[in-house]
């Protein structure tokens, strides 16, 4: 009783907070602080530049270069969201905001730093976080480890950083899980991709706090490639962190990163993003897991904004006993597609993965579930549950699951089930009549409708999610 | 002394004239019954008081203490004081009932310094009274409930949320007659020179004991008959024919 009681109070004090918040916190723009651009457009001179700029080992450049090709190879996708949308000629594909790279905030240039500190990074940094990275645009400013981790042999900066620092470690795990010939998307990310975070733990560590890295894309029109690889060494424990935002523009801009996460023998890792893009950004990342025997992988996901989003965090159980679970919120608003679901690949015996997905669309937002579960022949024993669940705000909204299997081993066990539900005017008035506002009504809805995977959720990101979708709602409200 | 006015109020859904000419007027400390045959337009008037978007106003207003309500939204009209006791209430999949009701006491009573632990203490209690046990706290409103017990907490919400003017609308549906004896108690109870109530029914029954001042008869869309409890007698003994007629 006295854990629901704080609960409560969580909830009151998120909506004072509700009333507080202007609603344009975090779509402000800074002025364009970007010193150096490639311009628009995308051929093999500006690949090369990239290479050139970070001053790149030589392997890199060519695989870059031989990523432009499958890029330039391979079609836009067409099986999904409408994506004509994406300016391919008109974006610029790199954005750097400095020279500098610092360990120390207060080195960072004021009006990044700002922007960072009016997204609570600092305060959060102090307050829970083993390390963290600020990417703004294209590359990292900032990168800090605590140092009883550093100690440890954890490595934890930008990726340019250790390709300048640990080439042979990062060339040991640089696109094996994703490689460039994946998707188109991967593939551009191959050519262009600049930033992400490298995390390397070693084995046996086990870091009880999390690590964040927070990317802010500021600028129109342009596109944001960043690479991450987090590697937990056999029996090691790591909990990431990625939150990113954007400030609305007219023009869409593009996100397609990619992140490899490789999980050894008896380790875990859990991977968890919040990502709230403006309502002028393509969101098409690249996310996929190796998890080896008796290791553990957990993704937590949760998508707001953005035009289009397609985003399907994968698992691939390599090993026996290897487990993976997903937990993913979209909610896609007014004029939003979210594409987004999960897959999981069952590659040895006794391997189990789980798939939680819950979608909320309002007025014509369009929430798609798309689905993979795959057992290989030998994968004997196998388990997997996945549950889809949405809720429909307003009657115009829209909701619709692909779940695809293909199980080649007759010893699988699997279960799908899915539930939509639908909140309309009537349930809407009846709580307006008792005298909370429509967006108030409306956020009660979703967060209850969210209340069982808050529960699962670790506390943070419960918080930052209540946050953002009261700030969603509350959107919706003033434009309403 | 507070005041809510009904004036020649008209009012469409669908592009449907449903209500045509309604007058009253109420003042705290009144009890007004409105009694009329089914369809004739009773729930409709209280969903047109409350605000529901899905029915527009064509002619007339609604004054609550000379200000005018009907360009206000329902959440307005709840702050004013206005409460409706559903007819048939909404089930609302995921909203905490115990949520809900301290988000909606602290819509409406911004002021009140009223600590959590002793909101939560009131609502045990008071779902107590009207025969509920405290599991409903943490249900999902309404959802699952039974036709009684969704009367039943139709009257916990006005007990917590301390309405001015309180619109009950066929309060007695579904409950059995011990039940219906609970509650009108608690309505009883809840009754002061503070409140006024609207009590919407096709039927004599509750007005046994809940006694009106007043009934508007509401035909077709109009009121065309005022007075005091002696029609509701009359209705009880012979329909509404006699009233067609006149
Ligand atoms: N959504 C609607 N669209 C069209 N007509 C409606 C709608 N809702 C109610 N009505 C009609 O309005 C009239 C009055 O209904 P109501 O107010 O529920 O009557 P009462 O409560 O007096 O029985 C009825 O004829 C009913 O069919
Ligand atoms: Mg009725």
């Amino acid at each position: 009783m006295v854990v629901e009681y704080s609960r409560e109070e969580e909830l009151e004090r998120l909506v004072h907070e509700l009333k507080t918040v202007k609603t344009s916190d975090w779509e402000f723009h800074d002025k364009d602080n970007s010193v150096y651009s490639t311009g628009k457009g995308l051929n093999k001179k500006v690949v090369e530049e990239i290479s050139e700029i970070k001053k790149e080992p030589d392997w890199m450049r060519r695989l870059r270069l031989k990523a432009l090709e499958i890029f330039e190879s391979k079609p836009v996708p067409t099986w999904g969201p409408d994506l004509s949308g994406i300016d391919w000629e008109n974006t610029s594909y790199y954005n750097r905001p400095d020279e500098r790279k610092t360990n120390n905030w207060d080195e960072v240039p004021d009006q990044i730093k700002d922007t960072f500190t009016k997204l609570g990074i600092p305060e959060m940094e102090q307050k829970y976080l083993a390390g963290s990275v600020a990417q703004y645009d294209s590359e990292g400013v900032y990168h800090n480890l605590k140092k009883v981790w550093e100690d440890k042999g954890v490595v934890f900066m930008d990726l340019d950083s250790a390709v300048q620092k640990y080439p042979d470690l990062v060339k040991d795990y640089y696109c094996r899980a994703v490689p460039a010939s994946d998707n188109k998307f991967a593939a551009l990310n191959g050519a262009v991709w600049s930033g992400g975070s490298f995390l390397y733990v070693p084995k046996g560590v086990q870091i009880d706090m999390p690590l964040q890295t927070y990317f802010r894309m500021n600028g129109e029109s342009t596109g944001q490639f960043e690479h991450t690889i987090v590697v937990a060494d056999e029996g090691s424990k790591v909990h990431y962190i990625e939150g990113c935002t954007a400030p609305r523009y007219e023009k869409n801009s593009l996100h397609s990163a990619i992140v490899e996460i490789y999980v050894k023998k008896n380790a875990k890792a859990r991977y968890t993003s919040v990502q709230n893009w403006s309502k002028s950004v393509y969101n098409m990342p690249t996310k996929r897991s190796w998890v080896d025997e008796n290791a553990n992988m957990e993704w937590v996901g949760g998508s707001l904004g953005s035009k289009v989003t397609m985003l399907y965090p994968s698992s691939y159980l390599r090993g026996p006993r290897a487990t993976a679970s997903n937990l993913n919120i979209s909610l896609a608003g007014p004029g939003t597609v979210k594409d987004t679901g999960a897959k999981a690949i069952h590659l040895a015996p006794y391997t189990q993965s789980k798939i939680v997905a819950k979608s909320i669309s309002i007025e014509d937002g369009k929430a798609i579930y798309r689905g993979l579960l795959r057992v290989n022949k030998g994968a004997t024993d196998a388990k997997s549950r996945v549950q889809c669940d949405a809720l429909l705000i307003n009657d115009e909204s829209a909701s619709l699951t692909f779940p695809h299997d293909e199980i080649y081993d007759p010893t699988a066990t699997f279960s799908h089930e899915a539930s939509v539900g639908r909140i309309g005017t009537e349930e809407l008035t009846y709580l307006r009549s008792r005298g909370l506002t429509e967006d108030e009504a409306s956020s009660m809805i979703v967060l209850g409708f969210l209340d069982d995977v808050m529960r699962e959720i670790p506390m943070e990101f419960a918080v930052e999610m209540n946050r953002l979708i009261k700030l969603e709602m509350n959107k919706l409200g003033a434009v309403g | 002394m507070t005041t809510l006015e009904v004036k020649n109020l008209a009012a469409s859904i669908n592009g449907k004239q449903i209500l045509k000419d309604v007058s009253f007027t109420m003042h705290g400390g009144e009890i007004h019954a409105l009694m009329g045959p089914n369809g004739a337009g009773k729930s409709t008037l209280g969903y047109v008081l409350i605000g529901h978007p899905d029915y527009v106003v064509t002619h007339g207003s609604i004054k609550l203490d000379g200000v005018e309500l009907v360009d206000k939204l329902p959440e307005e009209r709840a702050k004013a004081g206005l409460f409706l006791a559903y007819q048939t209430p909404v089930a609302v999949q995921g909203v905490k009932l115990s949520t809900f009701l301290r988000m909606a006491y602290n819509q409406l009573h911004p002021d009140s310094k009223m600590k959590i632990q002793d909101f939560y203490d009131e609502l045990k209690r008071n779902l107590n009274k009207v025969g509920l046990d405290e599991t409903f706290m943490s249900r999902s409103v309404n959802e699952g409930f039974s036709g009684g017990e969704r009367k039943r907490v139709e009257i916990l919400q006005m007990m917590m949320l301390k309405p001015r003017f309180v619109i009950l609308d066929e309060i007695d549906s579904g409950l059995d007659v011990d039940a219906l004896k609970m509650v009108a108690e608690e309505i009883k109870k809840y009754f002061s020179d503070q409140v006024g109530f609207l009590i919407i029914t096709h039927y004599q029954r509750i007005l046994k004991n809940i006694e009106p001042g007043f009934v508007h008869i509401l035909v077709d869309g109009k009121v065309v008959m005022e007075g005091g409890n002696d029609i509701s007698l009359r209705i009880e003994e012979d329909g509404y024919d006699w009233i067609r007629g006149a």
